[in-house]
């Protein structure tokens, strides 16, 4: 039975993509505009500041408070 | 804190470039899929053919909509790691609740219910395909509620507090967040917002069929459904702006008043239907308020307050302060800010050194004032005070579209069922050229959202240049002209796809 749903799921998909027609230009538009959006845009220019800079939370808050304080 | 100017700047340029252009292709998921779920609900329950094949040419508008837009809204939870990261912090414990949901709902649902509802017209039941198309609705727009319910948040701060030994909110009641009475007025309002927009985009399509004397029986029908569909939901999002106004009456004041471009408050406040503000009137001198300006009596107070003596705020009002309407002037504000910043500090020192009883009075300070927190960052009292006149006119041009098109939702149903809409060539283009205005009106609710509140990242609790990375501008800058051309490209693409198959027309669908 479960692999009657499994086989059910991967015909649903695989019938599914072949029988698109517009589909795979959208498809492979997504394609592009995930690899620009993950891989060269988040790796190159979007590091995660507070990750990149500080290895633990309780360094993160300090700075965190530091800025927040530091007029004063 | 130092945070180059030219930073807060650019991260807000970004921000905003990113949410409008997000913007342009989320409504119309959200609206669409109601509108052929309707539509596969009538050939489900008619057997009508016609109906199946309606349906799918609306699908597969759904479908390029939808995969043009998918991923768009990531690029700004990027923003908020890098450009943003103050504020991610001391928000992060409010954020990761609604926006895990919202990734995990988002997630089962899309792998699920969409391939169903796109590939599985001859792989399950017509009642199973008609609950997933029915599912894909409901659960795509209870995505947008988590985003809306963190937006709310950052409008009406409730059901956290403010820790100051990790320098983060954390939430002490998950419901007061979710039942934050703006975070589920900007829903509603929103996703009914979604919905009129999707009406006009079917009616538009349809129009254009009609125009062309094509495809006249498929464009009729999926008018008629449009049409009834957006004076229901036009209407439904006129309330809910009335309560969106209402909630900003209660806990945006200046953003009210900036909607209004109303410097003096007063009791019985008009609303001006139609106006030009005065570019040399500021909240601290004697200039009139407009160059010209047509207003509904009482109407103000009646949309802020549901009562027409009631009196509303100006922004003179809300920065000098008012002892007999017991409104705190923002010097005040600030002084009592800058308590709680220093209180902050010296707890932040006491805990240095272990100094138990200095932490225990420094920390009772900090609680008397921390509501006033973000008050304590601000250079001058005017800061308080948004952009007028873009919250003025984006307000005003929303409003404007949001009449008209509940005007367009009567006539053209008035005439589809009379049978008289073919011949009403300029309704047909009036309807047309409608779909541009579904646009600007979205992109102007937005703008009055999120102009109307600055400084405030927070309202009241963090401005904008203390909520952004000590970061250089440079690469700002460069992933805002990146993001420009992308999302340029990607709306290129939409128009170009979208048009192609409304050319084509249903015979293909």
């Amino acid at each position: 039975m479960v692999k009657n749903a499994f086989s059910w799921i991967y015909h649903l998909y695989v019938d599914g993509f072949k029988g698109m027609k517009l589909g795979k230009k959208l498809w492979l538009l997504v394609a592009i505009k995930l690899f620009i959006l993950f891989v060269v845009i988040k790796l190159l220019f979007f590091p995660n500041v507070l990750k990149e800079n500080f290895k633990s939370d309780k360094a993160r808050s300090n700075y965190i408070l530091e800025q927040l304080t530091k007029g004063e | 804190m130092h945070i180059d100017p030219s930073v807060v700047d650019w991260s807000r340029a970004q921000f905003a470039l990113t949410a409008l252009y997000h913007w342009i292709f989320v409504p119309l998921t959200l609206g669409l899929t109601f509108i052929v779920a309707i539509m596969e609900t009538i050939y489900v329950k008619t057997g009508d053919e016609w109906w199946k094949k309606t349906t799918k040419f609306w699908m597969g508008l759904l479908a390029i909509n939808f995969a043009i837009g998918v991923a768009t809204g990531i690029i700004m939870e990027f923003e908020f790691g890098t450009n943003w990261s103050n504020y991610s912090w001391i928000v992060g414990d409010i954020f990761g609740a609604p926006l895990a949901i919202e990734g995990i709902m988002a997630f089962f649902m899309e792998s699920t219910f969409f391939t169903v509802m796109f590939f599985g017209w001859d792989k399950v039941s017509k009642k199973a395909h008609l609950i997933s198309t029915w599912l894909v609705a409901i659960g795509s727009n209870l995505s947008a509620l988590w985003i809306l319910v963190a937006n709310g948040w950052m409008q009406h701060p409730v059901g956290m507090r403010f820790n100051p030994d990790t320098a983060r909110n954390e939430m002490v009641n998950f419901w007061d967040v979710l039942f934050n009475p703006n975070a589920y007025v900007k829903f509603l309002h929103t996703i009914s917002s979604g919905y009129v927009l999707a009406a006009l985009f079917v009616i538009s399509v349809s129009s254009y069929y009609l125009l062309k004397r094509r495809e006249i029986k498929f464009a009729k029908r999926s008018i008629m459904v449009a049409a009834s569909f957006g004076l229901i939901v036009s209407l439904f999002n006129l309330t809910t702006g009335d309560d969106s106004a209402r909630q900003a009456a209660l806990s945006q004041p200046m953003k009210l008043a900036a909607m209004e471009g109303l410097y003096n408050g007063k009791s019985r406040a008009p609303i001006v239907a139609v106006g030009v503000l005065n570019p040399k009137k500021r909240y601290d001198n004697n200039e009139s308020d407009f160059l010209f300006h047509i207003d509904v009596p009482d109407g103000l107070s009646l949309l802020g307050f549901h009562s027409f003596d009631a009196y509303v705020p100006g922004i003179k009002q809300l920065v000098l302060g008012d002892k007999e309407h017991k409104i705190e002037s923002v010097t005040s504000k600030m002084a009592k800010g800058k308590e709680a910043v220093t209180a902050l500090k010296a707890y932040k020192d006491a805990k240095a050194k272990g100094d138990k009883e200095a932490m225990k009075v420094a920390l009772a300070k900090f609680n008397a004032n921390s509501k006033y927190l973000g008050y304590g960052y601000l250079k001058k009292p005017s800061d308080v005070v948004p952009n007028v006149p873009t919250t003025f006119y984006a307000f005003h041009t929303m409003v404007a579209c949001g009449f008209w098109f509940i005007a367009l939702f009567v006539i053209i149903l008035y005439l589809v069922m009379t049978n008289e809409l073919e011949q009403k060539r300029w309704l047909l283009k009036a309807a047309l050229w409608s779909l541009p205005l579904g646009y600007i009106a979205q992109e102007a609710g937005w703008i009055v959202a999120e102009v109307g509140r600055q400084p405030w990242a927070i309202q009241d609790m963090l401005p904008v240049n203390m909520a952004t990375s000590n970061i250089t501008s440079s690469p700002v800058m460069i992933t805002f002209w990146l993001f420009a051309i992308l999302f340029t490209a990607l709306l290129i693409a939409e128009v170009k796809i979208m048009t192609k198959q409304i050319a084509i027309g249903p015979k293909e669908a």
